[in-house]
């Protein structure tokens, strides 16, 4: 039987990430939701964890120096 | 002398691959030294360059051309792997203090830095460049900074970087935990040292 026994808002909050990236237990997964589903403050986090995951995942590539890129394209064509 | 049918073939393999390593590098050059720069202070450059060099001697183990990019950061993250275990044989534990009361989330609506926003959590991020977040991650310690920039910004799954650093996954899955609400913390406390809440900024 599931155990659909309610979470605090500290233990959701802990797992917030880990529910988006489905790295919990189906069990765990439903508690969070439950929690959510009448937390207004954890559903704020969450929408948080999910802006914060986009800005992290949109920082990826950088522009690189010009000498920096001239010194590793000598290295590579000197290979 | 001509040359045998076997030695011109080799030649024109070995020739083509290098050629060919060459291409697929080059492109990929910004998202290596990206990765090189969040995971050292200083050495991004030489990071990348030995990176290359195992790269290159390892072209061989490239299936698909498509899955340069995973290749080449999977290398580079194995020899910065290697260099940390050099230098120290022991774990970077630095005490981080009590993390398990500290929500950003909560810290901006009680501190309300942007009193007129509508999006104040938003905004918040919004106040980072790239060197700004560069600045955060590398105050973390190594064992939290790896796991968090390799899952959220390069995109690693977590089995595969607990592979990669040789931890087992509940460990990893601890680090991420702790290295989230640490990375947290030390974002509030860098936006208010480097000013950037002022309106002057």
């Amino acid at each position: 039987m599931t155990d659909t026994k309610t979470i605090p808002c500290s233990e959701a909050v802990r797992q917030l990430w880990d529910y988006l990236d489905h790295a919990i237990p189906p069990e765990d997964q439903e508690k969070v939701e439950k929690h959510l589903s009448f937390c207004r403050r954890c559903c704020g986090e969450l929408e948080f964890a999910k802006e914060m995951r986009a800005f992290l995942a949109g920082s990826t590539v950088e522009e690189i120096p010009p000498h920096v890129k001239e010194r590793l394209e000598r290295f590579v064509e000197g290979l | 002398m001509r040359r045998s049918v076997i030695e011109m073939s080799e030649v024109d393999i070995r020739d083509r691959t290098k050629e060919d390593f060459q291409e697929l590098v080059l492109a990929e050059l910004p998202a290596l030294y990206s990765l090189a720069r969040r995971l050292v202070r200083d050495g991004a450059e030489d990071l990348v360059q030995e990176a290359l060099l195992q790269a290159f001697r390892s072209f061989g183990t490239l299936k698909e051309d498509a899955a340069a990019r995973r290749w080449l950061k999977t290398i580079l993250v194995n020899v910065f792997r290697d260099q940390l275990r050099k230098r120290s044989r022991t774990v970077d534990e630095r005490p981080i203090g009590d993390l398990s009361d500290f929500s950003l989330y909560r810290t901006l609506v009680d501190e309300d830095p942007f009193p007129y926003s509508d999006t104040l959590h938003a905004d918040f991020l919004q106040v980072f460049d790239s060197e700004d977040l560069r600045e955060v991650l590398i105050r973390l310690p190594d064992i939290y900074r790896i796991p968090l920039v390799l899952r959220y910004i390069d995109g690693f799954a977590t089995k595969e970087i607990a592979r990669l650093m040789g931890a087992p996954l509940g460990t990893t899955l601890a680090r991420l935990h702790r290295g989230r609400r640490l990375f947290e913390r030390e974002m509030w406390a860098y936006a208010r040292e480097a000013g950037l809440l002022t309106k002057e900024r």
